[in-house]
């Protein structure tokens, strides 16, 4: 079982297009990943609406977890996004 | 022969068209689905399609966003999982979208914003089991006003704002879906107006988004007036900016209300003076530990170095039992808008509020803004006088008081001489003064903030302000609606704080009257027997 913490840099949080940008990500590694907050509950981080339903703030940490072939890799380019502000380049509204 | 429909004014304007009907639900019957996986494919299929047509790119984003909840694993799989324990599928997609939207609400904020979008999905899909098409938006080819029970979220994203010229809608509140897109367009909305489909479909109409009446078959004097009425408007409008003031020249700052780090970064592009109202929650919400005092400081810098020189209103949590947060360890109550919150909170937990305003001060020091601070839920003087000393030793100098409850309105001299400033909150002053829920749609109208009760509060708040010589500023709906801003500030209001896309209109409307005015229609309220008659009679004073 491969597992990673990270700080959640956007800053909204795991919502709007970070929050489906993530999601999207875990679904293309082809891999079984869980996210869970705090020691919480792990859901299944290729699904939207349970990412939303962990309601993750901006500089809140994340657990994620994964098994098998390509668990690092996957969690290691995961880890690197939600390192990031993914909320930069969106346009203020 | 003209009828008017009274509902609630969502998006400010005048339009005048034929009405055109949509209801939802169509009567027109496709194959069944077979499968939920299989009505998950049609509904994401028919968004996708929805989003190349879209009309705008939020609207492309927003039905984007529904694709992506059409096909969540979760969703589609927990449904499968109930229907293979013997659920029909059509109540087993309902009761997992539901357990989501659920999730959702429970969170708050942006959160529960999109609560809606997962019912609509689960509705969609719903349709699709049951073999009934989803009734698309009416496009008759020419422009119209859209009258309908209520828009889905993915009806509002592919709405074409060239064909549309103001919306209606049966349900809905102020802060409805609707009403948001309306705003984001700019084109007219009155939500909330019962019957209108009967009485609207197939005449002409005005819908007049500044008073939330829609005129059915006008009569030709009537439609003069209202379009010489919008003229006037938009010619005052299109005629101002910088710094608000009325005619004579009393200052009235403009100031706008910041809810999240992204709302700072547009708000410090509104011609504007200021943040009138931030609120601090969005760094709380959803959480189940406090944010450290370094994440607080980074967040607060972040919105104060935008308005530097510019005043910052800051407020201090305003958390209940109704957006629970664990660590202030409130149980569950039953009437969370009358239990413990705003203020009342540092009661138990005193330390969140000292680490916040302890936050406040060092990004304060940091970017060399100078926020003035207040608390939400003061009742009493000793609070008044708590709080100010709190906020004092933790290096904040100036600090207020909201008043928002009707004891502090009536003892706001008393109050207000404890600190340096007072910010009227007329949401909730309404809601305390009208004994009206919020949250309760159908209570609305109470809500009114023309109501002349709610208004006789803030005139004795703003006598009590007055007499020990404190400011006194305004956060709310009530500030938004510049008619009103006029006679906020002949009771002495001289700060306004609103959404930022209000700020133009209110302050054309001051630059264009002089105090003697204002004061003139504050004196025409307090004769008035309902919110509509003090409207009625303040629009007459005000020549509107």
């Amino acid at each position: 079982m491969a597992e990673r913490s990270v700080t959640v840099a956007s800053s909204v949080g795991l919502h709007a297009r970070p929050a489906t940008l993530f999601t999207q990500a875990a679904a293309a590694t082809g891999v079984a990943v869980t996210i869970a907050k705090d020691g919480g509950e792990a859901v299944n981080a290729a699904s939207i609406l349970a990412v939303l339903g962990l309601g993750v703030s901006h500089g809140e940490t994340v657990t994620l977890q994964a098994d098998g072939d390509g668990a690092d890799t996957a969690l290691d380019s995961l880890v690197d996004l939600l390192s990031q502000d993914l909320d930069a380049d969106e346009p203020a509204t | 022969m003209s009828i008017t429909l009274v509902g609630i004014a969502a998006s400010p304007g005048l339009a005048t068209g034929p009405a055109v009907r949509h209801d939802g639900a169509s009567n027109a019957t496709v194959e069944p689905a077979a499968t939920v996986a299989a009505a998950s494919e049609r509904v994401r299929d028919d968004l996708a399609a929805r989003a190349a047509r879209a009309t705008s790119a939020e609207g492309r984003a927003v039905l984007e966003a529904l694709v992506q909840f059409a096909v969540d694993p979760e969703l589609v799989g927990g449904a499968q999982t109930m229907v293979d324990g013997g659920t029909a599928p059509p109540e087993a997609v309902r009761s997992v979208a539901a357990q989501f939207a659920e999730k959702l609400t429970s969170l708050g904020g942006y959160f529960a914003e999109r609560a809606p979008d997962v019912i609509d999905i689960g509705e969609r899909m719903v349709a699709a089991l049951e073999g009934r098409a989803v009734a698309e938006l009416p496009r008759p080819g020419y422009r119209h006003v859209l009258v309908a029970k209520d828009l889905a979220p993915a009806d509002t994203a592919t709405l074409d704002a060239s064909e549309v010229l103001a919306i209606v809608t049966e349900q809905g509140g102020p802060t409805s879906h609707t009403a948001i897109l309306a705003r984001g367009l700019g084109i007219p909305a009155v939500v909330a107006v019962r019957g209108a489909r009967e009485a609207a479909a197939g005449q002409d109409v005005i819908v007049d988004g500044d008073l939330g009446e829609v005129h059915v078959a006008p009569d030709p004097t009537l439609i003069t007036a209202l379009q010489q009425r919008e003229e006037r408007r938009r010619n005052r409008v299109s005629k101002t900016s910088g710094p608000g003031r009325t005619s004579d020249g009393v200052d009235v700052k403009l100031l706008v209300n910041v809810g999240t780090l992204a709302d700072a970064s547009a708000a410090s592009e509104v011609d504007a003076e200021g943040v009138g109202l931030f609120r601090t929650e969005f760094l709380f919400l959803g959480r189940t530990d406090e944010p450290s005092i370094d994440e607080q400081v980074e967040s607060y810098s972040q919105v104060l170095s935008r308005f530097v020189g510019r005043r910052v209103v800051v407020r201090t949590l305003d958390a209940g039992s109704d957006k629970p947060l664990p660590f202030l360890g409130l149980g569950e109550e039953e009437n969370p808008a009358l239990g413990v919150r705003g203020l009342r909170t540092a009661v138990s937990k005193p330390e969140v509020l000292d680490r916040q305003l302890t936050a406040l001060a060092s990004a304060a020091a940091r970017t060399g803004a100078q926020p003035w601070v207040m608390a939400p839920m003061v009742a009493t003087v000793s609070e008044s006088r708590w709080f100010a000393a709190q906020a004092r030793s933790a290096g904040l100098p100036t600090v207020g008081i909201m008043i928002e409850i009707p004891a502090a309105a009536l003892r706001a001299h008393q109050l207000v001489a404890e600190v340096d400033f007072a910010s009227l909150g007329t949401n909730d002053l309404a809601q305390y003064a009208l004994a009206a829920d919020r949250q309760q749609g159908e209570l609305g109208a109470l809500l009114d903030p023309w109501q002349p009760a709610l208004i006789d509060l803030v005139a004795a708040a703003c006598a009590g302000a007055e007499r020990v010589g404190r400011p006194i500023g305004i956060c709310g709906e009530a500030a938004a609606d510049p008619a009103l801003a006029a006679v906020l500030v002949g009771l002495g209001v001289r700060s306004l704080s609103m959404a930022p896309i209000a700020v133009n209109d209110v302050r054309a409307l001051l630059a264009d009257t002089d105090l003697a005015t204002c004061k003139r229609a504050a004196a025409a309220v307090a004769d008035a027997a309902s919110a509509a008659d003090a409207r009625q009679a303040v629009w007459s004073v005000l020549k509107l």
